[in-house]
């Protein structure tokens, strides 16, 4: 029965409502797919139980014609999102086995829906990085390879044990966040799709906190009607998260085939970035064929402030994440390192419990906000990310969305960029505008570079618009038939 | 604006991070580079803007000024490093 995990998650859906196959069959199919995968580290923990029993309960309702939009259908879990009595360390070693006694909204919105869980996923500590080199528990590999070559390569990150494991068919479709591009950067990396809705779109209640202005919850999926359907469960206000939006989730599903007659396109000049390899201008320009030919008009944009988004994102979000961080202090959960007092107790316990590029995030965090450099730094930061919404603002007088690359190279193999902290930061140049102003950003598989490696296309759309991004998905995904797929290897 | 050792120093007190000596030199060099690439922010003009505090400009949402949530201190204190009867066991604060 393996060729279960081959399916999208829509097929799935529709086959277990049909009765083709079992909730039972099509998790055991996953669970056996990732006990055979491990090589790949995409799981930090595997909950077979937990999925068997959950998928049981699944069978029953389906049997008796009841059942929520994802009934049966089993999914993997980033590891930022807490599970009520299940192991969540963020990809921290200083969470020790901290086991939340709670679940995050967004999870629990899953499962009501039905979703089955297979286990929690490998990611770069505390949601920090773009290549998931920066796990406390290994890198995650990504199934991808280039062309006559075994290189392991990264999957992109930070949700980098999301996107290897829906790439590898380890689960149907996996939930990630994005601070500044952890779930559309490894999704271009992987093949697939993923989207960052609009900031408040998702509670963030039970999500573990980095950059809390910044962070927002999504799918990664096989499909773009994948991430609408993934997408519709996990949104919706939440009384338990402030910044969680009291707007009606639109029928994200229907939009996905929605006609892009005399939609306006724009094409913002400042993407196009010095020493971008060719093959990502050729297929950008692609991008914007399929688009006219779907109906589209295409207009130039201008967002004159876009190469500042990256050193403005470097203030604000390590200036928040150590704010947040600060509660890891030993005392109350995770690991505690004793020292001689106190304070020599809480130092060595975070010298410790953090990795080396949390610790440094940290350092400029704490610098950007201490005493005399606060408006220097974070204030001017949050004064050029509203230049940077104003740019948006000033795009929608003549579009309804934008089409950009998602990110400036393809994947890359491990240990081949993570010297510099800067060149890693660069990965993304294109998503992190989205994060600053809030808004939803789509990842679409589109083609294959000379390496055999997968390249995505972005569209942004406008605040709570994320039917647009799902109807210009839709489209490019149609015109773009990927179907590629990683040879199996491991 | 630039870091020396001294001020890394004083950076990792505030952190509460234990950083030792040998490393004060190369992490003041690593943040000054990041702070050097930050530093082209300057270029923008920001006169008269405001900050932005938020993405999308929405009410907060207020509710009922009642409990919701307690009585779970056995939850709470389940993934205590140190706890004893009913309290987190912590190392002395006040002499």
């Amino acid at each position: 029965m393996s060729d279960l995990t081959k399916l999208s998650l829509s097929e799935a859906v529709s086959g277990l409502r049909n009765k083709q196959f079992s909730s039972r069959e099509i998790t055991q199919a996953h669970l056996d797919a990732m006990e055979q995968a491990r090589s790949l580290n995409a799981y930090l923990t595997e909950t077979p139980d937990k999925a068997l029993k959950m998928a049981d309960a699944s069978d029953a309702k389906i049997a008796k014609g009841e059942g929520g939009a994802l009934e049966g259908a089993p999914i993997g879990i980033k590891d930022l999102f807490c599970v009520d009595g299940v192991k969540t360390c963020a990809g921290s070693k200083i969470l020790g086995d901290f086991t939340p006694p709670y679940e995050s909204t967004v999870t629990a919105k899953l499962w009501d829906d039905g979703a089955v869980m297979l286990g929690k996923l490998n990611m770069d500590e505390f949601a920090m990085g773009s290549s998931n080199e920066n796990s406390a528990f290994g890198n995650v590999i990504s199934p991808w390879q280039r062309k006559g070559s075994n290189t392991a390569m990264v999957p992109g990150g930070s949700s980098g044990g999301s996107a290897s494991a829906v790439a590898a068919d380890l689960c149907l479709a996996a939930t990630g966040t994005d601070t500044g591009g952890s779930i559309r950067q490894p999704a271009a990396f992987t093949g697939l799709v993923g989207i960052k809705p609009t900031y408040g779109r998702c509670s963030r209640y039970g999500i573990v906190a980095f950059a809390s202005s910044l962070d927002q919850a999504g799918p990664i999926t096989k499909t773009v009607e994948d991430a609408a359907l993934m997408l519709a469960s996990m949104s919706g206000f939440d009384e338990k998260d402030s910044t969680s939006l009291q707007r009606d989730v639109p029928d994200f599903v229907s939009a996905c085939t929605k006609s892009l007659k005399g939609m306006r396109i724009g094409i913002p000049k400042e993407y196009r970035m010095d020493g971008m390899p060719e093959e990502i201008e050729k297929l950008w320009q692609q991008g914007i064929a399929w688009l006219r030919d779907a109906g589209c008009e295409i207009v130039d944009v201008s967002l004159p402030h876009t190469k500042y988004a990256l050193p403005a994102y470097y203030i604000v979000a390590p200036a928040e994440a150590s704010s947040n961080l600060a509660r890891y202090d030993g005392m109350r959960y995770g690991v505690r390192v004793d020292g001689d007092d106190l304070n020599s107790t809480y130092e060595r316990t975070r010298a410790q419990g953090f990795g080396e590029e949390v610790r440094r995030r940290i350092m400029i965090g704490t610098y950007v906000l201490s005493a005399g450099f606060y408006d220097a730094y974070y204030i001017r930061a949050q004064k050029v990310r509203a230049r940077i919404a104003e740019d948006f603002r000033d795009a929608w007088e003549k579009c309804d969305a934008l089409l950009t690359p998602t990110t400036p190279s393809a994947a890359f193999g491990i240990g081949e960029v993570s010297d510099d902290p800067v060149q890693m930061y660069l990965n993304d140049v294109f998503t992190v505008t989205a994060n600053l102003a809030g808004l939803p950003g789509i990842s679409i598989p589109a083609a294959l570079d000379h390496q055999g490696l997968p390249l995505g296309l972005q569209v942004i759309g406008k605040a709570l618009d994320e039917e647009t991004c799902f109807a210009v998905g839709g489209a490019l995904e149609r015109a773009a038939g990927f179907t590629a797929k990683a040879k199996k290897w491991w | 604006m630039s870091v020396n050792a001294e001020n890394v120093k004083k950076i990792a007190r505030l952190a509460r991070l234990e950083v030792p000596e040998e490393r004060l030199e190369p992490l003041a060099k690593e943040l000054n580079d990041l702070l050097g690439w930050i530093e082209q922010l300057n270029e923008v003009d920001v006169d008269g803007v405001e900050p932005m505090t938020s993405a999308v400009e929405t009410q907060i949402h207020l509710r009922e000024d009642e409990i919701t949530d307690g009585n779970i201190r056995d939850q709470v204190l389940a993934n205590a490093p140190k706890s004893e009867e009913g309290f987190f066991v912590v190392p002395k604060a006040v002499e």
